[in-house]
């Protein structure tokens, strides 16, 4: 035996490159879904290009003044050519607006929301669950406009009253307190449509995380002499949470992104108003449609760049949420 | 008694259960037939049927479990016998199309009884899982204390309640340093004696365990063992288990269940040394000595 075959090499050898040759048919499928995953993204990308290409110019001679004023006015010469010296816009009143109207919706809507997931996962008998889920499926295909319409003609008239009865027992409080006497039309109507509008997303999606809750951990709780309720907070609530979140956001970007059933219900007026009561308000996307038909080309501009200011609120808004989950979510799953 | 529960039977069971050695109980057990007549102590099932749906799975099955006692239920799969020890606790009626028939008595009362708060007889009749089911989102100390809040129990002193608990379990030397730590991190078998120690702490009378050790290592079923000889002394047993050394080495009375394709039936009962090494019926003997099953 000579000393180089017995001999075994000490040193450790380079890392191997691990590979496979995949068969056509996998590669085919991988394409297909490939493409269908990457097409969201880019839709996405693209109306974000058309948007950024046809507000660029408003932002750039509003500069800032396009967040922070309320001054909407697309100025014509004598020439009877726009003016962009003397054309003003900004869209301030219309952002607080999206976000107040949307915080209500979310304040209203969520609570009732998870309320009716909790009853359809873990109360409801087999029977009113499949009535109960169908409907709220129905609820969500739903037009938007004849919730606005139905927001119009019959929650005005309930909400007036409700609307009073706020600004009498708590107009100490800033947002309950009305300037003048008008009720009608307000942010608080419209919140109160846009909360019905997002609860069947919402509870959709906490019905779906409640009903994942383990089995094993729901035994545990029972087991040790838990009740429903207690079984909830130890068990189902920390499962959900994460879940939970995540189906707000998705219903707090409908009510800020929602237009028509704003439109029909609220009285849109380009000043900020904190009074939820009070009936002045807007929202970015209503205001877009409500400017649309009528505006010049100069004007369709920067209600593009209002636009792309919303796309980009929502974005803001989703990222935030998505780190909450991901900071606060972990624990209970 | 740290906890401030409303009604405490389980104080005057345990002075039975002090006054009865284990001689008189296996004396008062040949005397009395099981499922003859209320004894007014422990646990007695009394002709107790389960079925889920349509299907019957347990068929009149009456059993006493004495205080201070291991019982094993052994048979095959399928027998009922996991089916049997969650009627014990009304875990059964947790499956939507359950339903079962005839008695379990807790200290001489119906635990189906009309009025009953079963929430009350599950702080009794305490359950350990097949898979440990420690809470991820609580910490291990929350975890033994889980059911003080679950149930909404007061405790004097949660420090020496928490201690007493996983001492007992056996985790107590392995955690002391770690107890804001998230379960999740322990290993199985620590998982598991968790879970023993959480059911500890809303003290139970009774302590179901359904194959506790099924899903863990021979160091830890060893581990788990050890902890229910040294609890068998002050809490009454009933575990189902598939490894007959595991029922030969734990258990004081035995009882073999089988299922000749109909509900599953209990075929024999007896102190866990007969069971064994004559047990009177054939069946058991084919499955004891491993000839089936």
């Amino acid at each position: 035996m000579s000393s180089t075959t017995t001999q075994i090499p000490a040193a450790i050898p380079p890392k191997r490159e691990i590979t496979t040759k995949p068969r056509f048919s996998d590669r085919v499928f991988r394409g297909v879904v490939t493409s269908g995953g990457l097409s969201s993204l880019v839709i996405l990308g693209l109306i974000l290009i058309f948007l950024l290409f046809n507000g660029y110019n408003t932002l750039k001679t509003q500069g800032l003044h396009f967040l922070t004023s309320s001054n909407w006015q697309a100025a014509i010469n004598d020439s009877g050519q726009i003016d962009p010296k003397n054309s003003h816009f900004g869209i301030a009143a219309m952002l607080i607006g999206t976000m107040v109207v949307a915080v209500i919706a979310v304040v209203i809507g969520v609570p009732i929301s998870v309320g009716a997931a909790i009853y359809l996962t873990f109360y409801a008998p087999e029977a009113v669950k499949k009535v109960m889920v169908s409907a709220i499926d129905l609820m969500a295909a739903f037009p938007s406009v004849l919730f606005g319409l139905w927001g119009f003609f019959v929650l005005e008239a309930s909400g007036e009253y409700w609307a009073k009865l706020l600004s009498k027992y708590f107009s100490w409080i800033p947002f309950f307190k009305l300037p003048a006497p008008y009720v009608t039309r307000s942010p608080f109507i419209a919140g109160l449509v846009l909360a019905v509008m997002i609860i069947p997303i919402v509870t959709s999606i906490s019905r779906e995380i409640f009903s994942q809750t383990p089995l094993d951990r729901m035994q545990a709780a029972y087991a040790l002499g838990g009740t429903r309720f207690a079984m909830l907070r130890a068990v189902a609530f920390p499962y959900a949470r994460s879940g939970i979140v995540g189906g707000i956001m998705l219903g707090l970007g409908r009510a800020m992104g929602e237009t028509v059933a704003v439109y029909t219900v609220l009285n849109i007026v380009y000043q900020v108003n904190w009074h939820i009561l009070f009936s002045a308000g807007g929202n970015v996307a209503s205001m877009i449609l409500l400017k649309f038909g009528e505006a010049s080309p100069y004007e369709i501009k920067a209600l593009m760049a209002a636009g792309l200011v919303l796309f980009i609120l929502t974005l803001i808004v989703n990222s935030l949420a998505n780190l909450i989950v991901s900071r606060t979510g972990k624990s209970g799953r | 008694m740290a906890l401030e529960s409303e009604e405490n039977q389980g104080d005057e069971m345990e002075t039975t259960a002090a006054k009865n050695s284990l001689s008189d109980i296996t004396a008062a057990r040949l005397q009395k037939q099981p499922g003859n007549s209320a004894l007014g102590v422990g646990l007695e099932a009394r002709g107790v049927h389960a079925w889920f749906g349509e299907k019957h799975a347990l068929s009149n099955v009456s059993l006493d479990f004495w205080p201070g006692t291991v019982t094993a239920l052994i048979g095959p799969s399928g027998c009922g016998k996991s089916t049997f020890i969650r009627t014990l606790n009304r875990m059964h009626e947790f499956i939507p199309t359950a339903a079962m028939a005839g008695e379990v008595l807790l200290n001489g009362e119906d635990i189906y009884a009309p009025g009953v708060d079963v929430t009350k007889i599950r702080l009794k009749v305490g359950m350990v899982f097949q898979k440990p089911n420690p809470f991820p989102s609580m910490t291990i100390a929350e975890n033994v204390l889980a059911g003080l809040k679950l149930a909404q129990l007061k405790v004097e002193n949660k420090d020496d309640l928490l201690e007493e608990c996983l001492e007992r379990a056996g985790l107590w030397s392995e955690v002391k340093d770690r107890l804001n730590t998230h379960g999740g991190a322990l290993s199985g078998g620590q998982q598991q004696r968790l879970c023993i120690a959480r059911a500890l702490a809303v003290r139970p009378q009774v302590l179901l365990m359904d194959e506790p050790c099924s899903a863990l290592d021979p160091g830890s079923t060893l581990r788990i063992e050890e902890t229910i000889s040294q609890l068998s002394s002050t809490v009454t047993i009933v575990i189902v288990t598939h490894n007959m050394q595991q029922a030969a080495r734990v258990s004081d009375y035995t009882a073999f269940f089988l299922s000749d394709g109909g509900p599953g039936q209990m075929i024999e009962v007896g102190s866990t040394n007969e069971i064994f090494s004559r047990p009177k019926d054939e069946r058991t003997e084919n499955y004891v000595t491993g000839r089936f099953g």
